[in-house]
């Protein structure tokens, strides 16, 4: 029933670009915005496509075109969806046929391959026909054709009486709104249907016939049917970007748009901050990253069953609900506190707990300096010049109720910004609390690790604790 | 006449060897620092990360989906409470989803469409958020009337507002924008407290460090940079170049010491603050499409990064292989944040909807 015609090779060359007279997108509008901006992100993305496709336009290695022999008549220049997902999956490093698929049907939505009798931009892995749209109609024209262009293909279809050519239902509605909107000028837009028309029917048949499907995915991309996705929709952000334009000297990198000179000096200026910067080898950093994996590995929910059922696997909230129980603090919590006294300091009970040995140890001050700093930090502008006094009183002035230990450096800096003329500001004293920080993380923060007092909590939790499910996902 | 036109010729000859000159000069830097750099890059990081057991499958699945947006989803962003997800749309409207529940529990209407940003406050008790208006509004969580009757005004820049987040407080707000600044306001006053000056492009994404102060920042932007900021002192303290197209997302990994972008050349990379460059690219020739926005999980291995293609892929980070793709949105995806305690994952997509993963 179906066979296979030699028209193999010229079906896969795309017809000759349709001269404007025959299609209902008058090249006067073909107009390419901004004299179309080489490196905007949807151009970026179009390029790689035509690189695809015109892979997949190859003459032997790309995928096999042909002329369907159906019954009475012939179908041009198609090819089938299991040989498109077939041909992706043989050529790129896709995972499997969902992505294949996926592929093929982003391929399809841009309007760069569509089925030959469908509306909706998709693709089946089955022998559904598929046929190439001609590099004249490709989004990367930056077409924006106009409503009364629409009108007009609209109208020219309501005057081929075939079949396949019959409006579908949404087209009608369109159509009818259309003729409403332009009323006043639906002749003109009637005569130039009727024009195209005319010149239509003296081409040939199967040529037609590719022409007319090409012509209906361009505006199957333009105006979708309801329920498919408007691919030709820019992100606004991307449409109003300044940045990043072309004009680049390619290597120098960024964009060289609004300030040339000024631009190049603040790359300059960069690029030697970088060069004064003393850094590790790459293999120091990457130990860093794979030693702090190995430490949170069982708290990193995607990859280690928590102690409890996850809520949004479950429908069960006893996780949250144990967690605001502040009776039962699990070990894995506990355990997670040895990290680092920002850990410890993160969680409530943990931060209580050390309050708790530093009041033991009679050196407490450290810790509320630095909260007391990080707390006037957070303050609203307005009571900003208050705490600070507050704060330069309680711990750093000479006669302060409760002196905290800072070299005297760093009491001199917090004395000059709380002075400073133009008012101090809320990061005044950073170099002592950063001071403070670090004095406590290397003196009562270890020493609090090792204290019995912590050891007695950690143990305390793991007796309430079953064992803790093993990894899953994770192969041996 | 021709006196004054042979000063202007010997100017633009002039400006026109500066320029030359400059272009020589960044270059000529440039190789200096690649060279310095490759001094340092003795091993890659996959070739560290070789002894960890490979991640093949992760048991993650679509759990719920947020239905309520009349069009595209811009952003979201979690609760403090772990349930709760507020996003902005298009369609200009703000919504607070209990996301368990799947309830839509309040909804605010701008007065303009496009809200481009979102964030909670840390307390849970207030939302900021703006787009194309280029403000930053704040609103109360209260009753649906009080929000809007109560809503103010805090900063406004001159072109739109790309992303906004809380500094560690809920009485400032740090932003970016399209006018290629970011800026620190005080709620209570509205007050500039300091202004970020350095990004040639537009602002796309910032991240505040995990760190203990707070006082650090990250930026990503359409000059194809990402920037480290001193908040104290409005200056840029590290740069990293490398990407292709704009940077679209930028966030620090967990331990604070490196970041990942998100661009529109399709890629993710992972940048190490310590040794100052990049560490890793994550990218596939099958992946055409930009990348919108990424996150990691808590220990940093998983890198979740939301694609214009409608995908949602998963980095093994240390490894540099992409774990796997997670299909169901139906239109390009926004925004993708895992949860504050790390059980799941939420995606917004231009197809209206918020999903949540788990």
């Amino acid at each position: 029933m179906i066979s296979q015609s030699a028209a193999g090779q010229s079906a896969a060359q795309p017809p000759q670009p349709p001269t404007a007279t025959a299609l209902a997108v008058p090249s006067a509008s073909h107009h390419q915005r901004g004299g179309k901006n080489e490196d905007a992100p949807n151009i970026l993305v179009y390029k790689k496509m035509e690189a695809i496709i015109e892979k997949m336009q190859a003459e032997s290695t790309g995928v096999a075109v042909r002329t369907v022999k159906a019954f009475m008549s012939k179908v041009p220049s198609v090819f089938t969806g299991a040989d498109l997902v077939a041909w992706i999956l043989k050529n790129f490093d896709v995972e499997d046929v969902t992505e294949a698929l996926h592929f093929a049907h982003l391929l399809s939505s841009h309007g760069y391959i569509f089925p030959i009798d469908d509306h909706a931009l998709t693709v089946k892995n089955d022998g559904t026909f598929y046929r190439f749209q001609t590099p004249y109609f490709w989004p990367s024209n930056c077409w924006e054709p106009e409503n009364t262009d629409y009108a007009v293909y609209l109208c020219k279809r309501t005057m081929q009486n075939k079949t396949r050519l019959e409006l579908a239902d949404y087209e009608a509605e369109n159509l009818a709104k259309l003729q409403k909107m332009f009323s006043r000028k639906w002749e003109f837009i009637f005569m130039q249907a009727e024009s195209q028309s005319k010149v239509a029917k003296k081409r040939d048949k199967l040529e037609r016939k590719v022409l007319d499907s090409q012509e209906r995915a361009f505006w199957d991309v333009h105006r979708p049917m309801p329920g498919c996705v408007n691919t030709t929709e820019i992100d606004i952000k991307k449409a109003y970007r300044r940045g990043g334009s072309s004009h680049g000297t390619g290597s120098a990198g960024a964009s060289l748009a609004k300030n040339p000179v000024e631009q190049l000096t603040r790359i300059i200026a960069l690029r030697k901050q970088k060069l004064e910067r003393r850094t590790i080898k790459v293999s120091k950093a990457a130990e860093a990253l794979v030693a702090y994996y190995d430490q949170y590995n069982e708290f990193d929910y995607f990859i280690t069953s928590p102690e409890l059922p996850n809520p949004w696997q479950t429908d069960s909230t006893e996780m949250w609900d144990t967690e605001k129980n502040s009776k039962e603090v699990p070990v894995r919590r506990v355990k997670r506190w040895a990290f680092s006294l920002r850990e410890l300091l993160n969680d409530a009970i943990g931060r209580e707990q050390f309050t708790k040995f530093l009041e033991k140890e009679y050196s407490g001050e450290n810790l509320k300096f630095w909260e007391s700093v990080q707390e006037m930090k957070a303050l609203p502008q307005s009571e900003i010049k208050e705490a600070i006094q507050k704060i330069w009183q309680e711990f750093l002035a000479p006669e302060a109720p409760c002196p905290v230990n800072v070299d005297s450096k760093s009491v001199e800096l917090a004395r000059e910004a709380v002075n400073s003329p133009s008012g101090p500001n809320r990061w005044c004293f950073d170099v002592a609390a950063s001071h403070v920080y670090h004095l406590m993380k290397s003196d009562s923060y270890s020493r609090y690790l090792r204290s019995d007092m912590y050891k007695d909590y950690l143990n305390c939790s793991r007796k309430k604790i079953k064992s803790i499910p093993n990894l899953f996902g994770v192969k041996r | 006449m021709s006196e004054a036109a042979v000063p202007a010729s010997n100017a633009n000859a002039n400006a026109t060897e500066k320029m030359a000159s400059l272009v020589r000069e960044a270059e000529n830097l440039k190789t200096k620092l690649e060279e310095e750099r490759q001094k340092l890059n003795d091993v890659n990081l996959s070739n560290i990360a070789e002894r960890l057991e490979q991640i093949a499958y992760v048991n993650i699945k679509p759990r719920k989906v947020l239905k309520g947006h009349q069009a595209k989803v811009l952003c979201t962003d979690w609760s403090p409470d772990k349930r709760h997800i507020i996003s902005s749309s298009q369609d200009g409207r703000l919504i607070i989803w209990d996301a368990f529940t799947t309830n839509k529990e309040h909804a605010v209407t701008m007065p303009t469409t496009w809200i481009m940003a979102c964030a909670y406050a840390p307390s849970g008790n207030f939302v900021a958020c703006g787009g194309l208006d280029n403000k930053v509004t704040v609103y109360p969580i209260t009753s649906d009337e009080e929000m809007a009757a109560k809503k103010r005004t805090v900063g406004t820049h001159t072109s739109y507002m790309s992303c906004c987040i809380y500094p560690n407080s809920d009485q400032q707000i740090l932003t970016g924008s399209g006018d290629s600044t970011c800026a620190l306001w005080d709620v209570e006053s509205g007050q500039l407290l300091q202004s970020f000056h350095g990004h040639s492009g537009d602002v796309m994404a910032i991240d505040l460090a995990p760190n203990e102060t707070g006082n650090t920042f990250v930026s990503g932007s359409c000059d194809r940079m990402a920037f480290i900021w001193d908040m104290r002192s409005g200056h840029v303290v590290q740069s990293f170049e490398g990407h292709q197209s704009d940077v679209n997302s930028v966030k620090f990994h967990p331990c604070g010491d490196a970041i990942a972008t998100g661009s529109d050349d399709s890629s993710c990379r992972l940048y190490d603050m310590r040794a100052d460059r990049e560490v890793a690219v994550f990218a596939k020739e099958s992946i055409i499409f930009g990348v919108n926005s990424v996150d990691f999980s808590v220990s940093g291995r998983l890198l979740f990064a939301g694609y214009n293609d409608y995908t949602v892929n998963l980095w093994d980070t240390l490894k540099s292989e992409r774990v796997c793709l997670l299909y169901g949105h139906e239109n390009k995806v926004s925004c993708v944040q895992v949860s504050p305690d790390g059980t799941a994952l939420s995606t917004g997509s231009w197809d209206y909807t918020i999903r949540v993963w788990a």
